[in-house]
């Protein structure tokens, strides 16, 4: 096994480590994911019944309604949400249901604006480590 | 302040701007997280800034009888809305705000949530907001002010792509074209923000919001242009802003029915429980569209259509609640058939004409959906079963 480092933009502080699953099409929080289980509800997602719980989630941009923040925070207080988002495009929606869940439970969930052109080899990984700071992210990849 | 300055920080915006007025979506309970919010910005004092509207809440306050929920549920539900109340916000709890008293000037500076309410309050009244979610949106209420980016600022708001419509199914009205026309572009613009050229000159504001809700929930469409139609787009050249598309899509008869079909699983002449009208929230002219349709025979299963508590208001003005009712409406105010335990369970489909509620309502409610013009929903509901016209 060999590690690999990338660069990132740190769009929520953090650190965490974990299987990736890549979705196919972004994803709308609300409507989309059940923050009891952290199972993808939605009837047109192509990874319908996937789980994102503990996983480093890639999802090159946002989606759908506004009350997404709501359900990610509430999802991540269950201990169901994600590890840590990857993106390609800036999205609020996403960005504050993890630093809800950080101000009002103070749990980490990681989010970072990586570069397409990594995006491929991050995907091949098996498992991914994302370290968020102040001044910058690094993605630490097992390929 | 400290969680709006992260988010700007989020966002890369390096300033913020004054707002005239926000519109929170947070009082739709989404579990203890929006509880826990708004409690703990009541404890530190917070209070808003700046006239705020409220989106729709978990339960219908007007008909505290029509939820069939748990007790945990309808308290938490209720209590979130009334928190948001203690904050200063006008409860107006409707997803529709551009309907009621405190609709935006044109050009006004605003931080609204409601996907729906976004992407209206920019397209259709030229408005300027970002998708501001849940919490942020309160956020920017208490300070009264928005960070600096996205949509605030004026060259971010040109088109960069362009969805021609070339032929249109025959016998479609103006409503059903918008709601397809909203799906395919929410699924196939991604960011972009679409300039649609070819939609007939009889297109309403009603089927611009139901063009906007479908797109903003196949897809993150916050700003479409209708080029001679709506505010920013009185020609393509203005609309796109010297700048070069980046994505051109051509959109066809087949492409149209296609995006349509796509809103059903429910086969045509299926069985159906319910019919729900109103998502985003029906306007005083879709009542009255509704109205003569509603002549004849009483319709075999209910349907509900979810408006405002001032819509509610303007109907019983118009004595209009009373043939509603005996032609078996159910009129849900304050909140929305998909979003709220409502329906009885295991009571079977629902029928809708609106693109977001056939997008979510599967998801939500875990029941079937079929997707029709208002005309045929009406069809159906008399005949308890999809009924195609």
């Amino acid at each position: 096994m060999t590690a690999r480092t990338f660069d990132a933009v740190t769009l929520v502080l953090g650190a965490a480590s974990g299987p990736i699953l890549r979705l196919d099409e972004p994803l709308s929080f609300w409507g989309g994911l059940e923050p009891a289980t952290g199972t993808i509800i939605d009837r047109l997602h192509p990874q319908r019944g996937a789980c994102v719980a503990g996983r480093i989630l890639m999802m090159p941009t946002g989606r759908g309604s506004s009350s997404g923040s709501a359900t990610l925070a509430e999802a991540l207080r269950l201990g169901n949400g994600p590890a840590a988002i990857l993106m390609l495009e800036r999205d609020a929606i996403v960005v504050v249901g993890a630093i809800l869940a950080a101000e009002l439970y103070g749990l980490a969930c990681p989010v970072a604006l990586a570069n397409s052109e990594d995006w491929e080899a991050l995907a091949a990984a098996a498992s991914l480590t994302l370290e968020a700071g102040p001044d910058g992210a690094a993605i630490s990849a097992d390929l | 302040m400290r969680l709006l300055a992260r988010f700007a920080e989020a966002v890369d915006a390096r300033s913020f701007i004054d707002i005239e007025a926000a519109h929170v979506d947070g009082c739709l309970y989404h579990g203890r997280a929006s509880l826990d919010f708004a409690e703990r910005m009541i404890e530190l004092g917070g209070r808003v800034r700046v006239p705020t509207t409220l989106n729709l809440g978990s339960v219908d306050l007007i008909h505290p009888e029509l939820f069939r929920g748990t007790k945990e549920h309808a308290e938490n539900g209720a209590r979130l809305m009334r928190a948001h109340v203690e904050l200063g916000c006008a409860p107006t709890f409707t997803c529709a705000p551009y309907q009621t008293a405190w609709r935006p000037r044109f050009g006004a500076q605003n931080a609204w949530g409601e996907s729906n309410a976004i992407v209206f309050a920019n397209s259709v009244i030229g408005a300027r907001t970002n998708r501001y979610g849940d919490f942020i949106d309160l956020c920017c209420a208490m300070t009264g002010r928005a960070p600096a980016y996205g949509l605030h600022l004026i060259e971010n708001r040109l088109a960069r792509a362009i969805v021609e419509i070339v032929s249109i199914p025959e016998a479609w009205d103006t409503e059903r074209l918008a709601v397809a026309v909203g799906h395919t572009i929410g699924r196939r613009c991604g960011g972009l923000v679409p300039a649609i050229v070819g939609l007939p000159a009889g297109t309403s504001e009603d089927d611009l919001k139901a063009l906007g809700a479908a797109a903003a929930s196949s897809g993150a469409v916050a700003l479409f242009h209708v080029v001679g139609c709506t505010r920013e787009a009185p020609d393509l050249e203005t609309t796109c802003g010297g700048l070069t598309p980046e994505l051109r899509l051509q959109l066809t008869t087949e492409d149209l029915r296609e995006a349509a079909r796509s809103l059903s699983n429910v086969a045509d002449g299926g069985p159906l429980g319910v019919v729900s009208l109103g998502t985003p929230h029906f306007s005083i002219a879709e009542f009255a569209r509704l109205m003569p349709l509603l002549d004849g025979a009483r319709p075999l299963i209910d349907i509900f259509v979810n408006c405002s508590r001032a819509t509610l208001e303007e109907l019983r003005k118009r004595d209009w609640e009373a043939p509603l009712r005996a032609a078996r409406v159910t009129l849900v105010a304050d909140t929305c058939l998909y979003v709220s335990a409502l329906m009885k369970p295991g009571v079977g489909a629902i029928m809708t004409n609106s693109g977001k509620c056939a997008y979510y309502a599967p998801g939500n409610l875990g029941v079937g959906i079929a997707y029709g013009s208002l005309a045929e929903c009406v069809a159906s509901a008399r005949a308890g079963k999809v009924v195609r016209l």
